[in-house]
């Protein structure tokens, strides 16, 4: 027995293999770690907000004539006494302004951050930011779970190697790409066909006023065609390409993970191909697509460059899809880059950057840790 | 009879549902596919005319209607070259990480891919305020006034660099990890039968066996890297440079970037479009190029392995 005793190994060894093992460890953590810095950091530039440190910064000149330089001369009277009560009124309209809090200011409904009274009001940067996240999906999500559909049970073998590379080139596409060729193309298209689109529309709202009464307003107004050449339309439809991919990719991956004794059993008893897709299949990998629209939802949420370039950037509060909209992610990405560091404006510009990643975390928390393992737990043993 | 006639009845319900069961996803399935080669024809239609040497050697002139995006090209080439010499040995060592040492039941494990999947699906928007946040007011500040120098939290080529290196973290995390498991788990028996110890293992056996896969792994996080816009507008990416940057800290000029800011602020963006559209392609090309290479090695493992 002795003679097979293992050798001890050299202390170098021993040495080198214990720090690689915990260099390693070390490294792996990063993802973990950057995740906080993220955190951490953007929560720390937005700090001045949250601390109340945050001092208004005297806006910087702007060549463009404000609202008071206006109206001055309408109500100039010689008398002097007369400008000074005005005068006097304004100063007291400011102390006004300055009495509402930071956070009133937030939740106020309108963003013009720059200006002699920076409003910073983030609710219609929440709306647009829905409304165009709502059109995306409700254009993507059909497309791509129907087609996911078909390429996961219906699709020949062959066929099927080429749709999913197919769609991964789409997933390829640059952002900035996609926001371009909405800004040139989709636009143009979509001017064009809103022409003759508006009875179709006009009658869409009709029908569905006939059936829900009560809703037959809002759909009027949230499908009239408007002026406006860039809206969340436009937009929604950019945001639609490149989120197709995505539900695609998790929808096709979730319906092929179902277990083939499924589809089986089901054929056995006599069930056609289809009736097999969707009543056994699909509400199978239910849990799968369910992920697939939440991970779309939170791309489309927090997209910038196609929301910058195609949905007009106008801060409106309407339900009319035919309007302009500025998303949360296209404020900060247009304004952070000449913003003052450390002003009011840059500290809230950091906490919209704190929405958005608050959101993103959220829904992928929900997909990994609720979706994933319903999933597991469903297949276990099958 | 009463039953035959609902059978029949039933029968041509079927039919319609049929129809329409099977027919509404192979509708889609082809409307999917024709709107990708549509996007494509169309950036290659209006692309091609305006692509030359010269367009792609020369500088800007006469306000982007005229000469080339060279310095573009150059500055992208370069950001996704540091990004990769950052993120890569970081990438890799998670990924040897998640698939040599990790037990799938350790919470550490288990935080490590919650991290991975959760970075993956964070706006990309939010990583500009990172770079900012992070490389450039707190490490960039740290080093200037250590040093006493002025250059280090100004927006550059490096933080920009360190930006999309983190960004694109878990695109080489997943790829090369699952390179890792294709390593056949015989040769790690075999290596550590002869007496090697695990590090040794998978430096001199498992690394080396992956290393196609970690190829594969740069090159897609590249593929994105230059793709990606919205985090490099305030870390670096400028609109125009007098010169190409030849140092970590300057800043440069982005092909995405450049593409934005003519589409959008161009006085002239009617007699630019031509060039623009060329600008797009060489983007499209660059992308497409790295990922049909990355799918290609890919595809080239998964048929070796079975």
């Amino acid at each position: 027995m002795p003679e097979f005793v293992r050798k001890k190994r050299p202390k170098k060894q021993v040495i080198i293999e214990l720090l690689a093992e915990w260099g390693i460890r070390i490294t792996a953590s990063f993802s973990i770690i950057v995740i906080f810095l993220i955190f951490i950091f953007v929560f720390r530039e937005a700090g001045g907000l949250i601390f109340g440190t945050a001092k208004e910064l005297k806006p910087k000149v702007e060549k463009k004539v404000s609202e008071a330089d206006i109206v001055k001369p309408e109500v100039y009277n010689p008398e002097t006494g007369e400008i000074e009560k005005i005068k006097e009124k304004e100063t007291k309209k400011k102390k006004d302004s300055k009495k509402i809090s930071i956070w009133e200011n937030i939740a106020g409904s309108v963003w013009q951050p720059v200006g002699k009274e920076p409003k910073y009001g983030i609710f219609p940067l929440l709306v647009g930011t829905l409304k165009v996240t709502f059109i995306a999906l409700l254009l993507a999500t059909p497309l791509a779970i129907f087609a996911a559909i078909y390429t996961a049970f219906f699709a020949k073998k062959s066929l099927r190697e080429w749709i999913k590379p197919i769609v991964e080139i789409l997933a390829g596409f640059p952002s900035v790409v996609l926001g371009f060729f909405c800004l040139v193309t989709i636009v143009r298209g979509v001017n064009l066909i809103t022409t003759f689109l508006q009875p179709a529309l006009d009658g869409l709202a009709q029908g569905i006023g006939f059936i829900l009464p009560f809703a037959k307003q809002f759909f009027q107004e949230a499908l009239t065609i408007s002026e406006f050449h860039y809206s969340a339309f436009v937009g929604g439809i950019g945001l639609g390409l490149a989120v197709i991919p995505i539900i695609f990719t998790i929808t096709e991956d979730a319906l092929s993970a179902v277990p083939k004794s499924y589809r089986e059993a089901s054929l056995a008893l006599g069930a056609t191909e289809w009736e097999t897709a969707f009543n056994v299949m699909l509400p199978a990998a239910l849990p799968g697509v369910v992920a697939a629209v939440l991970l779309g939802i939170g791309r489309a949420f927090g997209e910038t460059m196609i929301a910058l370039m195609a949905t007009g950037n106008a801060a409106l509060i309407s339900w009319n899809m035919f309007h302009p909209i500025r998303t949360l992610a296209a404020t900060i990405g247009s304004e952070t880059g000449e913003v003052q560091w450390g002003s009011l404006h840059y500290n809230i510009l950091f906490f919209l950057g704190i929405l958005l990643f608050v959101v993103s975390f959220t829904i992928n928390a929900i997909t990994e840790l609720f979706v994933k393992k319903y999933l597991a737990k469903k297949f276990q043993g099958a | 009879m009463m039953n035959t006639i609902s059978i029949a009845q039933n029968n041509s319900k079927k039919k319609i549902k049929e129809f329409f069961a099977t027919g509404i996803p192979l509708f889609s399935a082809y409307v999917l596919i024709g709107l990708i080669f549509l996007l494509l024809a169309h950036f290659i239609w209006h692309g091609m005319p305006g692509l030359s040497w010269e367009f792609l050697t020369e500088s800007p002139r006469n306000n982007n209607t005229e000469g080339g995006i060279f310095p573009a090209i150059y500055g992208t080439v370069i950001l996704v070259f540091i990004m990769s010499l950052l993120g890569v040995p970081i990438g890799t060592a998670t990924a040897v990480y998640l698939s040599e040492y990790a037990k799938q039941s350790s919470i550490f494990a288990r935080a490590v891919r919650f991290g991975v999947n959760t970075l993956a699906g964070v706006p990309s928007i939010v990583f500009g305020l990172f770079g900012v946040g992070f490389f450039m007011q707190f490490i960039g500040k740290g080093i200037d006034t250590a040093t006493g120098s002025e250059i280090w939290s100004k927006p550059s080529l490096l933080w920009s660099a360190a930006t999309l290196s983190v960004l694109t973290l878990p695109v080489v995390i997943v790829s090369v990890e699952e390179a890792l498991r294709t390593v056949p788990q015989e040769l790690r028996a075999a290596s550590l039968a002869l007496g090697a110890t695990k590090w040794q293992t998978i430096w001199k056996v498992v690394l080396p066996n992956s290393l196609t896969g970690i190829l594969t792994g740069s090159i897609l996080a590249i593929g994105r890297g230059a793709g990606e816009v919205a985090p490099v507008i305030f870390v670096g990416a400028v609109y125009s440079l007098p010169e190409l940057p030849n140092s970590l800290t300057d800043q440069f000029m982005h092909m995405g970037y450049h593409i934005y800011v003519l589409a959008t602020q161009s006085p002239n963006a009617a007699e630019a479009l031509p060039l623009q559209y060329a600008s797009t392609l060489v983007l499209l090309l660059l992308a497409f190029s790295l990922n049909l290479t990355a799918g290609l090695i890919r595809m080239r493992i998964r048929k070796q392995q079975s």
